[in-house]
């Protein structure tokens, strides 16, 4: 051990292990096989249309409502999440309970359930007929088949994010901080929010991208519930498939690129927020 | 207020918390048992005479036996290039191998249709061979790739980051060969988190919708993966059959959550830093 005291991050020695280029040239070319080459397609092939066309594509009536709903929906879902996340990985972490374990292993069941079966199961219990589709229509609210459908999907699949992106942070947490605020005369309100809040505020952001990330591609659990109806409850990757159905393959791929641009833009936007935000000694 | 409630969340944060969880996860994956078991037991069963139901099942299985291993072999290949070597370019292809976790499953299945459809770069080539791609099991299995590229080398990156080199390079020092020290001392050191990434890529091979429904064509009995199968009972208005063969894969999942959970607990210092609660 004491042969290798070194300060600096310590420097893999590419001489000594072997497989370097082995490794490397194939995970270089099966990336590229299985990733860039298809992406790049992707990126090519919508200008086939010309960049009039592609313009006229993307800024159609049906694919800008489609953009509208996918992505606003999933932020309405994400900041849902970001809401009841922080809560349910408080209570994860800071609470002993009888099922804590259980509890805990649920959280990730968005992740396992294919989402063919959440569809269907989410469009069951939210439907006209379903047990709670019968009980919010007594206050007049359509759930199932209106945009309100695709929000709670999308809540479904996003919430894993929340809980396991702050889950560890929160664990980690110093609880010296928060005494030492109690003990300056700081309620329970002015800890959460002054201490423990801007601790976990770089991993809460990434949790809720994450989230948010995957609702705006989420497909299976959404057409189920969503009416699917053009305009108004048609989300951007059903329409990618409905164009691939018209065999308007240049037309997909220009709302798909669309849709990639946009989250891509939408994540650097939280990125340079991110740095902004971070201060020394806040978090990591 | 005593020192110790310093930090604690009020009981009432516990009941809104277990509700939400209660109301948004539970729910719905007791009403696919409800809706399944609707007509009683012998409708159930119904759905396991039919021919379709045991293609998909095999198709599924065949799909996820070809993609998980793939990936496994890529996840570790990955792993022990950016884990074991400083190169220039690692941020960028750590960036890469992520990707296809923000790319919608849509799109992960459009990319290959893009490829391999009518008037695709790769279309003529194939036609030529006379390889059928898209609407057969290759294109299944590619845009399955392509959506768990990510899982195996995701566990196996950190963990072995903080494992660092030095047993490896002890080996190598005293002479072992490099395929030996990988199977004799890596291997055994990675061996539950590579378990713990196969099993959550296994479960999203087998699962996957969005991507296969993109590239499948639709035809029953031959490109219907399970949860194809689900949609295509469910448009039929076929609702029993549907949440029927939905509890196979809701099996799946709950079997997947149990191992998952099992190896946390169990292997939490063997597993990478934030997969430890």
């Amino acid at each position: 051990m004491s042969l290798a005291v070194t300060s600096a991050p310590r420097r893999r020695n590419a001489r000594l292990l072997p497989g370097f280029q082995l490794s490397l040239g194939f995970t270089v070319i099966y990336l590229s096989l299985i990733v860039l080459i298809p992406l790049t397609a992707l990126i090519l092939r919508p200008w086939e249309l010309g960049v009039a066309g592609v313009w006229d594509v993307v800024t159609s009536p049906r694919v800008l409502a489609a953009l509208k709903l996918s992505f606003g929906a999933s932020a309405i879902a994400a900041a849902i999440n970001a809401v009841m996340g922080l809560i349910v990985a408080w209570v994860l972490v800071r609470m002993q309970f009888p099922g804590r374990r259980l509890l805990d292993a649920l959280i990730d069941l968005p992740f396992a359930l294919p989402t063919a079966v959440a569809g269907i199961a989410l469009t069951a219990l939210y439907a006209p007929n379903g047990p709670i589709g019968l009980w919010l229509a007594e206050f007049g609210i359509r759930a199932a088949y209106s945009p309100l459908g695709v929000v709670i999907a999308l809540t479904f699949v996003g919430f894993p994010f929340v809980v396991r992106a702050v889950q560890p942070v929160l664990e980690d947490l110093d609880s010296g901080l928060e005494e030492a605020a109690f003990t300056l005369g700081a309620n329970s309100w002015q800890r959460t929010w002054m201490v423990v809040l801007p601790a976990i505020r770089p991993a809460l952001i990434t949790g809720v991208s994450l989230a948010f990330a995957r609702a705006v591609g989420e497909y299976g659990s959404v057409i189920f519930i969503a009416g699917n109806l053009p305009l108004r409850t048609e989300i951007a990757p059903l329409l990618i498939v409905v164009r691939l159905e018209e065999y308007d393959y240049a037309g997909a791929a220009a709302v798909g690129l669309a849709m990639l641009s946009l989250s891509f833009l939408i994540l650097l936007a939280v990125n340079g927020f991110q740095r902004l935000m971070a201060t020394p000694g806040a978090g990591r | 207020m005593s020192e110790k409630s310093i930090g604690r969340p009020s009981p009432i944060l516990l009941g809104i918390g277990v509700a939400y969880v209660a109301i948004l996860i539970l729910l719905p994956m007791g009403m696919v048992f409800v809706e399944a078991f609707r007509r009683g037991p012998a409708e159930y069963l119904d759905i396991f005479a039919h021919s379709d139901t045991w293609s998909a099942i095999r198709l599924t299985l065949l799909v996820a036996a070809i993609a998980v291993p793939l990936n496994a072999v890529f996840g570790v290949a990955a792993a022990w290039a950016v884990t074991k070597f400083d190169f220039p370019g690692k941020g960028l292809l750590l960036t890469l191998i992520d990707l296809p976790f923000s790319v919608s499953p849509v799109i992960s299945g459009l990319v290959w249709v893009l490829l391999f459809g009518a008037s695709g770069w790769l279309a003529g080539p194939m036609a030529s061979a006379n390889v059928q791609i898209l609407f057969a099991v290759p294109g299944l299995v590619l845009a399955t790739l392509f959506i768990t590229l990510p899982f195996v080398a995701r566990e196996l990156i950190p963990l072995m980051q903080e494992q660092g080199a030095d047993e490896e390079e002890a080996a190598i020092t005293l002479g072992a060969g490099g395929f030996r020290t990988f199977f004799m001392v890596t291997l055994p050191n990675i061996k539950w988190a590579l378990l713990y990434g196969v099993l959550l890529c296994n479960a999203r091979a087998m699962g996957e919708f969005g991507a296969v429904s993109v590239v499948s064509g639709h035809i029953r009995g031959q490109t219907n993966t399970l949860p194809l199968h689900v949609e295509i009972l469910y448009n039929e208005y076929n609702f029993v059959g549907a949440f029927a063969t939905a509890t196979i894969l809701a099996g799946l999942a709950i079997v997947t959550l149990v191992i998952k959970s099992g190896l946390e607990w169990r292997f939490a210092d063997e597993l990478s830093a934030s997969r430890r609660h």
